[in-house]
């Protein structure tokens, strides 16, 4: 675990919400397979109801409502980090396949699978003997 | 072998002086020690952040550890200390494959939280639901604040 900022980031960038709240900006782990990019976004209080994901000519957008983090009949006492929304941002390139993008949410991670598209996928090209 | 000595003979008289700033090098470690004794696991004393919330006879402790096995979180309660721990792990690269991007929390994690009243270990509980930990500490009911009757 590293030292890096461990209080969540806010998101100032993204549309201001109806609802007076806070919106985060999830944090991410993205890797490269031979066949996709897979995407995790840790997303805590999210579940599959209250999550989104919208792709929009080649931007795509993850965005979570929470429900406020309040524990019904308890006040707080002491607090070290703050429940709101997420919402972030990524531009495509235009190797994905957009029809086969996959997306599951479990213990509040989102997970997005995005296959490369065929013609990008690297191919191995055979020699032919003269 | 006797040039070594007579070079080194002069030099005694030093260690006295030395001698005498030992307390002051003792200390200076000791400040240095303490500088550095949490260099390692600043992270892990401060993660998972949590909230605690209150109500007359009872605690309760929420944390966000999105992406864990249940089985993966350990609770566990000592009179007043509050111990949660774990590991979150990652997927599996195959060889060849790269992180583009890592930004989420891996790897083990402990957190200890010193509770202002000893804790009913047996009742307490907790919930594990999309990602949030949500752990219920009851107050022993030996250490609950009673009302003194007075005397006339």
């Amino acid at each position: 675990m590293s030292d890096k900022d461990l209080q969540k980031t806010e998101n100032t960038a993204a549309t201001e919400r109806i609802r007076n709240v806070k919106t985060f900006v999830p944090r991410v782990d993205i890797y490269e397979t031979k066949d996709a990019l897979f995407l995790i976004a840790d997303m805590p209080g999210i579940d599959e109801q209250t999550v989104d994901v919208e792709l929009e000519k080649n931007i795509l957008t993850i965005s979570g409502r929470v429900e406020n983090g309040k524990v019904k009949d308890y006040r707080l006492v002491f607090s070290e980090y703050e429940v709101g929304d997420y919402e972030r941002t990524f531009t495509l390139s235009d190797e994905i396949d957009r029809d086969k993008i996959k997306a599951n949410v479990k213990h509040g991670v989102l997970r997005l699978e995005l296959p490369k598209a065929e013609e990008v996928k690297p191919k191995k090209i055979k020699i032919n003997a003269a | 072998m006797k040039g070594g000595w007579s070079m080194f003979g002069p030099n005694l008289w030093r260690m006295k002086r030395f001698a005498d700033s030992v307390p002051e090098l003792i200390d200076l470690q000791r400040e240095i020690n303490r500088l550095f004794s949490s260099v390692g696991q600043a992270a892990g004393a401060d993660y998972p952040a949590i909230n605690v919330w209150e109500k007359e006879d009872s605690l309760v402790v929420t944390t966000e550890l999105p992406g864990m096995d249940p089985d993966d979180i350990n609770i566990s309660v000592t009179g007043s200390m509050l111990t949660i721990s774990g590991k979150s792990k990652g997927d599996p690269l195959k060889a060849g494959e790269t992180y583009l991007r890592q930004e989420r929390e891996l790897g083990n994690f402990q957190r200890n939280v010193q509770l202002p009243f000893q804790v009913d270990s047996p009742a307490v509980e907790a919930k594990y639901e999309k990602g949030v930990l949500n752990i219920t500490l009851p107050r022993q009911k030996e250490d609950l604040p009673r009302k003194i009757q007075i005397t006339a």
